[in-house]
């Protein structure tokens, strides 16, 4: 359906400001399909319409870039979309179970024809989502998330989901169904939606940056280890006088005690 | 003797705030800032030259000598694009250190793009992490309030604009003609090198583009000096850097040491490997793109020589552990398969090469191929390899080579058993 005047009033206005960021408006091309994106929940041939009006280049162009990237959907996305780790380390530490258990409990069906691991076409999204009977939840397959260190690793709408199981994998889904409000173990105490989502990658925050943790668990191994010998990097205030920047200190900083965060094991 | 872990970026993780502009300066962050912007920019150059500091996104091209490539008073615009794109199999450095440090990587940009005469920059971060996105926005505009951005940065007359840009999920992009392309608003295909991103980059201007960790070294070099970095690692590795464990080890996570630690110290001080009675078998020094190694190469210093002399590379640091549980043929099938999905399909070789190999290694993985599969493999590998028209290509062929190389026992025996020998349930992270 095409965009009614005020939503064009206030998506242009959102254009011209990601338009603004570049030397060269075509550099706005990937945030303004994220922008689409998050009024839709996918890319339709009316937000890559409006695309290709802001920039001044064809619709096929921007069909080419946005078929490109993963990222964008091609019809209407769940308002959860999970996605399971499918890639080397995670599906070895239980990735390839957990997607092939979540692949039945969301379609409502165990069993599910696609269900049994990530296979032979490699991966991800050309397989197409398995959306749960409401439509709320979509699972997809996805390659290594940059979080191996926390594996198996979830998604829930680019959010982590650490150190999974496959039970906790099916608390978390039958929770998003049930409208309840799930946390990301590095992210925000309450989960947003996906068109949410796609608003922050247009480049438009939601104001939880501060929420969350600094870092998870894994992510501290070797600094607490560090403390507890007392290991640091050579003081450099041998050679230089101010030392004590390191960008990002080589002294430990004593502002704060030192977390006692349960560590992954 | 330097201590065995060597906290300089991940110090400040464990503090609540540290992702802020006050926790960051708290820990002592901004004071390379104005000692950068003190000195001339070519004298920060010669700076980071002396430091060896080598690049920290796979390939180790020394940092300073890159920058010096730059044309100056050429007339164009300059510009730095830093690579957060961090997409390879087993590569979880930067993504961690940008949603606890981001201000480390903002200090270290303004301080090269000063270097480097670049008023334009850009943070090209993988889109599939939302939170690392916002951490990234956040401290990107209270550098801005505190007049570390923006114009006239700490009156010294120098202005820079930076961009936190998301990518849209696709691991070429990272590939730095690749990532030019894709910024630029098109599909994110490689380009031909020469002319290279120091002379043609972003809008065919003169661009660096550097890994994040690359970057983010840069305050703590420009404040101790090149010396104190150089006196850190190996001998032509110098400094430090970020080691990524994952897989089966007792504490997978980060341990930021001296380049030239070994596995063997590593696996010690993460308590271990996960299971007993399971020792490690294979593993990754640097993330899928780095041919396997196993057990033979515990003691092997992890710097650029050390590795290389193994057979293998440096990479990314990203550790993956795999012990004797796992089967060697489905992770180098994963493994096969995922540079399949990601090849961009530019160039012949990659693109058919990449479904001919997932083809084959699929065979042996299901017990259905034969001696004469092994050959194609490695035949098809060959005809990749040199071919291929980026890295991705030349990479594509690796997991399996290497799987071959040390397990071709093993990978004979899928063909007599009729199918994997190994229960998958044994190596999942709750198996005990
Ligand atoms: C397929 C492919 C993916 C890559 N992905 C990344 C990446 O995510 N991050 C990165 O820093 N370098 C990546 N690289 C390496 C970059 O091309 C480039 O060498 C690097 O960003 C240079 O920065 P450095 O000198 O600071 O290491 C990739 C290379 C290839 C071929
Ligand atoms: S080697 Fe593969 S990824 Fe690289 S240009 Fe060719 S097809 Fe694309
Ligand atoms: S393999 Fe799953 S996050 Fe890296």
């Amino acid at each position: 359906m095409p965009f009614s005047e005020d939503t064009l009033t206030r998506l242009k206005a959102d254009a011209a400001e990601i338009t603004g960021r570049y030397p060269r408006a075509r550099s706005a091309l990937l945030p303004l399909l994220y922008l689409v994106q998050s009024e839709e929940g996918y890319v339709s041939d009316d937000g890559m319409a409006f695309c290709a009006e802001v920039l001044g280049i064809t619709q096929t162009e921007v069909r080419g870039v946005a078929t490109f990237y993963t990222m964008y959907k091609h019809e209407p996305a769940a308002e959860y979309q999970v996605g399971v780790c499918i890639n080397t380390t995670c599906a070895i530490m239980g990735g390839d179970q957990i997607y092939a258990e979540l692949a039945g409990h969301v379609a409502g069906a165990p069993g599910h024809e696609d269900a049994e691991h990530g296979d032979a076409l490699g991966g991800t999204s050309d397989h197409g989502d398995i959306k749960s009977p409401d439509g709320k939840v979509a699972l997809e397959r996805l390659e290594c998330n940059a979080a191996c260190d926390y594996a198996p690793v979830v998604m829930v709408n680019w959010e982590f989901f650490d150190n999974q199981t496959p039970a906790s994998a099916r608390e978390l889904v039958d929770k998003l169904r049930a409208g309840e409000n799930v946390a990301p173990t590095r992210g925000p105490s309450r989960l947003c939606t996906w068109k949410q989502a796609n608003r922050i990658l247009a480049g438009f925050g939601d104001g939880q940056a501060a929420d969350g943790p600094s870092a998870g668990p894994a992510s501290l191994v070797g600094l607490k280890l560090a403390k507890e010998h007392g290991w640091r990097a050579p003081g450099a205030g041998e050679s230089h006088h101010d030392s004590e920047a390191a960008g990002g200190s080589v002294e430990p900083s004593s502002a704060q005690p030192p977390r006692s965060d349960k560590e992954t094991s | 003797m330097t201590d065995t872990l060597t906290p300089v970026l991940t110090a400040n993780w464990d503090q609540p705030d540290s992702f802020t502009l006050a926790g960051y300066s708290r820990t002592g962050g901004y004071k390379a800032l104005p000692k950068a912007l003190a000195m001339e920019p070519d004298d920060v150059i010669a700076t980071v030259k002396n430091s060896v500091l080598r690049g920290r996104g796979g390939a180790g091209f020394p940092t300073g000598m890159k920058w010096s490539f730059i044309p100056q008073n050429d007339g164009k615009p300059h510009y730095l694009t830093v690579n957060a794109d961090e997409s390879e199999p087993g590569t979880c450095k930067d993504i961690p250190l940008m949603m606890a440090n981001p201000h480390v990587l903002i200090e270290g940009i303004i301080i090269t793009c000063y270097a480097i005469r670049a008023s334009h920059a850009f943070i090209y971060v993988r889109g599939e992490v939302l939170h690392v996105i916002r951490r990234l926005q956040y401290a990107v505009a209270q550098a801005y309030e505190a007049g570390y951005l923006g114009k006239d940065i700490l009156g010294t007359g120098f202005d820079l604009d930076l961009v936190v840009h998301a990518g849209a999920g696709a691991y070429i992009c990272g590939e730095e003609t690749a990532l030019l392309t894709s910024l630029e608003g098109y599909r994110g295909l490689p380009r031909n090198r020469p002319p290279f991103p120091a002379v043609e980059g972003l809008y065919a201007s003169p661009t660096v583009i550097n890994n994040v960790e690359s970057i983010s070294s840069v305050p703590s070099i420009i404040a101790n000096g090149p010396t104190w970095f150089s006196g850190l690692g190996t001998e032509k590795s110098k400094g430090y850097g970020i080691f990524s464990l994952s897989g089966h080890v007792k504490h997978p996570g980060q341990y930021e040491a001296p380049l030239g630690i070994t596995l063997r110290e590593l696996i010690d001080l993460a308590g271990g490997m996960l299971r007993p009675g399971h020792p490690l078998k294979f593993w990754t020094p640097g993330g899928s793109s780095t041919p396997l190694l196993t057990r033979e190469h515990l003691d092997i210093p992890l710097d650029f020589e050390g590795v290389g002399a193994a057979g293998s590379m440096l990479g990314t640091r990203a550790l993956q552990l795999f012990d004797t549980t796992t089967c060697v043929l489905r992770a180098a099938l994963r493994w096969t398969e995922f540079y399949q999905h990601e090849s961009c399909g530019k160039c012949t070789p990659c693109r058919e090469g990449t479904y001919w190999l997932v083809r084959a290694v699929e065979r042996l993985e299901s017990g259905k191929g034969s001696d004469e599969d092994l050959e194609t493999i490695l035949d098809v590998g060959n005809n990749i390899v040199g071919r291929a028209f980026c890295a991705l290509g030349d990479a594509a062929p690796v997991p399996i080579s290497s799987a071959i190389k040390y397990f071709r026992d093993e990978i004979i025996q899928h063909q007599k058993h009729g199918g994997c020998p190994f229960d998958p349930a044994a190596s999942t992270a709750w198996a005990v």
